[in-house]
This record gives structure tokens, C-alpha cells and sequence, in this order.
């Protein structure tokens, strides 16, 4: 019986810890709402950690969606191959990249690499009082540290996202027209016939809403940390963590409410 | 002589602990006062009270002759600007080289010219001696006294009225303790006219003595001692006595 007790309250008081956590979440979101509609807007900032971004995921975005293009080029001819309609791959492929693959990637490149780096800077900035040196010269540090990291997550993650479009095209295109031979001609008419503005925009304004949730829970992980270098170590990790799974999570929610208004 | 920070009947309760117990006293300005005490005393939150980044549970603090209670937020931070504060870490941007932390206030909140700004960090870094070699390094590439010296500069940029120090010379060795506490001196001479006031924090009773003009002993949120050095040293009371001959 205490077995079960203790197994149960286990369950209870994490369930209590996670809503605690949340609401604490959503008291940042708004604290850096609130900062971020106060004058000054600083752009140096905005421009430095959009920089950043980019610098720190081009290349893996590059390389990650080359080889996605290619190697989902291949699935779909293997598959399709027996019906005939091999031309149809370039279109499939470019539809799941531009709803699907695309933003999700790159979402999870820039969690993994960038919202990490948010909470290891902003949380060694806590432990060693940088955030009270910024809090006691009267500068706001959810406003110095947080607004700019926000922002700009949630406009270079569209940037990284056409660009993993564009080159997971390129890659399909390669495998598809000049490795298994589909006719070339046939591949862009079919392109250009499935092919919607719309598809685009969705992956786009999803890569917008992924690079906001980024930006936000690795800068919360950062001002949530506590006691010394070992308190870093950790919100990094949770940053990382919880940063890929609201990417994957939140994917279905948005999907479902853009499927409505697009 | 009147006083830069009053304290009226100020105490701080967190939870069922009372941090600052009842406390009324004033700072002098323009002298250098040190707040001594044992860990957890209530010297750090003493501190922040006066920044006001925490509130008193009752009682009432002026800082410059301004009541804290009645600025607000935004208010709060404009008033912080006459403040000047040196972190026991230093706690210099870590993204930034020496010049620029020191150029980080006047960048953030003055119209100067890059000229300007630049003749000011020069004087700045030479008023608390750091060679100009060392200028261009980030925090991390430089030795523990001299993160103090840039954190002293950076605080000194705007010329604050009051000037806080947080266990200044903790962690130090001798030398750099001797060269951070003539410095605290220096700083206070060279800001004479304006008169600035000093107030440390600090467990080290011997570089305490030597710089300070006033000393408030502090023990579990309540003053036991608070008069010129000189009475200090001759106090009777044994708490002192026996902190006087660590
Ligand atoms: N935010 C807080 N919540 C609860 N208790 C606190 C808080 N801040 C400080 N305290 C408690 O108040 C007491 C005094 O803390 P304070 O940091 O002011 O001491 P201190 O004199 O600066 O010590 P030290 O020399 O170690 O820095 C301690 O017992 C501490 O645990
Ligand atoms: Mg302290």
C-alpha cells in the first residue's frame, strides 16, 4: 500500500512541479512582452544575435537539408517506381519540405545549438552577478538580454527555413533527375503543377512561431538558473531538451490551426 | 554633516526569518563608511535595499533625500544612476573587453561623442591605474585585481554620488588587497569636492580600519556597533572585541 502511495504522490508532485514551472514560463513570456514594447529598441543587439543564429546553423541547416532532399527523393521513387508516376517526386518532396521538413529541421538545429547557448550565456551571466550589474546601472536585463535573442530567433528561423527549402530542392532534384534518371522536364511541370505559394508560407510562418518558442524557453532556462557553473550545466540541458520537444510538440497544434486559416 | 541614506525603523522579513531587524541609522555623506559582519548578518540585503531592488517589509529609507517608496519602476531605474557599484566578482560583461565595460555606461546612457567617450575610458583606467596594455582583454584574460580596477572605472563612468563596494577586497592577496584598498581611498579623495560617499561592505577588519571613517557592526540584522573608527577600536562591547582580534 505505501508502494502505491509513494508511486502516486511521485506522480502528483511532478505534475504540480510542471504546472509550477509553467505558470513561471508564462509570468516570463509576459515580463518579456512588456520589456519588449518599452523603448529602447536596441537593433545592434537584434542585428548581433541574428548574426549569431545564422552563424551557428547555416552550415548544419546546409548540410542537414541536402541530404534530406536527397535521401526522401529517393524513398519516394523507390515507392512510387512501381506505378509509374516517378515524375510525381519532385512535387511530393517539395510539399513535405516546405509544410513539414523544413521548418522542423531547422527548428531543431537552432534549438539544439542556439537556444543551448542562450541559457549558457545568460545563465553564467546570473551566477556571476552580470544580470545584477545590468539590473543595479538601472537597464532591465529581460530587456537587454532577452528581447534581442527573441526577436531574433523568431526571424532568422523563417530566413534558415527558406533556405533549407531551397537547398533540400536542389538536393532532390539532384538524386532525382541525374542519379535515378526521372525525365527533367517532366519533374519541374510537375513542380510547377502541385506546387502552392501556400505550402511555402505555411512552413515559413511555422519556422516564425519554432524560432519564437526557441528564443524564448532557452532565455527563461538562462534566467531560471541557479547556484554556480553546475546550475549552467543544467539549464543548458533543459533548454536543449524542452526547446526540441515544444518544437515537435507545438508542430501539430500550429499545423492544425494553420490547415484551418491558410 | 547630512546624511546621503537614512534608515527609519527599516526591518526585512522573509518568511519567519528576519533578515534586517528594526534598523534606523544614517550614512554621512561624502565619508567612507563600512558595514562589518559575520556571513548571513544581513549585509548584502542591507545592500539592496539601498539600490532598491528589494523592498522593506516597515520602515522607511531615503537615499539623496528621496524616498524610495515613491518612484516607481521606471523611476527606480533612473535613480539608480547615482549609484556606483563595485561587485565582489567584479561582475564585469563578459562579452565585452575592459574598455568597453567601462565605456558601457556612457554608451548606454550619454550622448557622447566615440571621441568623447574614448578621451573619458582613458581617464577613467588611468585613475585607477590599469596600464593600457591591458585594455583590449576580455574579463577572462585578466588577474582578479584588475577585474576589480575595470569594475571600479565602470562603476565611477558616471560620476555617481554614492559609490558601493561589496566585500571589495575578498579574495585577494595582500598586495592587491593593499593596492584595491588605497584605491577605494584615492577614489573618495579625487571625488572629494562633489562629495561622494563610500560605503563597503566587508568581512576584513583590518583593511576596514584602515580606510574607512565610520564602521557599523552588524549581527543577525541588528546594529551592535556604529561610531567613528577611533571608537570603534576602543569599544567595549565583546562581539567586537573578539571580531577586533581575528
Ligand atoms: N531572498 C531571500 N529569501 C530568503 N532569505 C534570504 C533572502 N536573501 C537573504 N536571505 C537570508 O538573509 C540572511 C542574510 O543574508 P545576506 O546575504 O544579507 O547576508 P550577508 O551578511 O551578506 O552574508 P555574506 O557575508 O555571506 O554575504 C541569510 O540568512 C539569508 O539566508
Ligand atoms: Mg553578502
Amino acid at each position: 500500500m505505501t508502494f502505491v502511495r509513494t508511486y502516486v504522490e511521485g506522480i502528483g508532485a511532478s505534475i504540480l512541479g510542471l504546472l509550477a514551472g509553467l505558470g513561471r514560463f508564462s509570468q516570463f513570456m509576459g515580463t518579456v512582452f512588456f520589456w519588449g514594447a518599452h523603448p529602447p529598441m536596441r537593433i545592434k543587439l537584434l542585428m548581433d544575435q541574428m548574426y549569431f543564429i545564422g552563424n551557428k546553423s547555416l552550415f548544419i541547416v546546409g548540410l542537414t537539408s541536402l541530404f534530406s532532399g536527397a535521401v526522401f527523393a529517393l524513398q519516394m521513387y523507390l515507392g512510387i517506381k512501381a506505378i509509374n508516376m516517378d515524375s510525381i517526386v519532385g512535387p511530393v518532396v517539395a510539399i513535405s519540405l516546405a509544410k513539414e521538413l523544413a521548418p522542423v529541421f531547422a527548428g531543431l538545429v537552432v534549438a539544439g545549438r542556439c537556444g543551448s547557448a542562450m541559457a549558457a550565456q545568460i545563465g553564467s551571466m546570473k551566477v556571476t552577478e552580470q544580470l545584477d550589474a545590468l539590473e543595479v546601472m538601472g537597464i532591465n536585463p529581460h530587456q537587454y538580454l532577452a528581447v534581442p535573442r527573441v526577436i531574433g530567433a523568431t526571424l532568422s528561423m523563417p530566413l534558415l527555413c527558406g533556405i533549407f527549402m531551397l537547398v533540400g530542392n536542389f538536393g532532390s532534384w539532384l538524386v532525382g533527375v541525374h542519379v535515378l534518371g526521372i525525365d527533367e522536364v517532366m519533374y519541374f511541370q510537375k513542380l510547377s503543377d502541385f506546387m502552392r505559394l501556400g505550402h511555402v508560407a505555411e512552413g515559413l510562418i511555422k519556422a516564425g512561431a519554432f524560432g519564437f518558442l526557441i528564443g524564448m524557453i532557452g532565455t527563461y532556462h538562462g534566467f531560471e538558473v541557479r547556484g554556480g557553473a553546475e546550475g549552467v550545466g543544467k539549464g543548458t540541458n533543459l533548454a536543449v531538451v524542452w526547446g526540441m520537444v515544444t518544437v515537435l510538440v507545438s508542430d501539430y497544434f500550429i499545423s492544425s490551426f494553420l490547415a484551418k486559416i491558410l | 554633516m547630512a546624511d546621503a541614506i537614512t534608515f527609519t525603523n527599516v526591518s526585512k522579513i522573509y518568511g519567519d526569518a528576519t533578515v534586517l531587524n528594526n534598523l534606523t541609522f544614517g550614512i554621512p555623506e561624502g565619508q567612507i563608511t563600512t558595514i562589518l559582519g559575520f556571513s548571513g548578518a544581513g549585509k548584502s540585503t542591507l545592500m539592496k535595499h539601498i539600490l532598491g531592488l528589494t523592498h522593506p517589509t516597515s520602515g522607511k529609507i531615503t537615499s539623496l533625500g528621496t524616498d524610495m517608496e515613491t518612484l516607481d519602476e521606471l523611476g527606480l531605474r533612473e535613480f539608480r544612476r547615482n549609484f556606483g557599484m563595485v561587485f565582489q566578482y567584479a561582475a564585469l560583461f563578459d562579452f565585452l573587453t575592459a574598455f568597453e565595460n567601462v565605456a558601457f555606461p556612457l554608451r548606454e546612457f550619454t550622448k557622447l561623442k566615440e571621441s568623447e567617450i574614448k578621451a573619458k575610458v582613458s581617464e577613467l583606467m588611468q585613475a585607477v591605474e590599469l596600464v593600457p596594455e591591458s585594455w583590449q582583454r576580455l574579463p577572462s584574460e585578466l588577474s582578479g585585481g584588475m577585474r576589480k580596477r575595470v569594475g571600479l572605472a565602470r562603476a565611477l563612468a558616471l560620476e555617481p554620488r554614492i559609490m558601493l563596494y561589496d566585500e571589495p577586497t575578498s579574495g585577494l592577496d595582500p598586495i592587491s588587497t593593499q593596492v584595491v584598498s588605497d584605491l577605494i581611498v584615492d577614489t573618495a579623495k579625487q571625488n572629494a569636492q562633489r562629495k561622494l560617499t563610500s560605503l563597503v561592505i566587508s568581512h576584513d577588519v583590518r583593511a576596514s580600519l584602515r580606510i574607512s571613517d565610520n564602521i557599523m557592526f552588524l549581527e543577525k540584522g541588528k546594529i551592535v556597533e556604529y561610531s567613528t573608527v577611533q571608537g570603534f577600536k576602543n569599544s567595549n562591547n565583546p562581539v567586537i572585541r573578539r571580531f577586533l582580534e581575528l
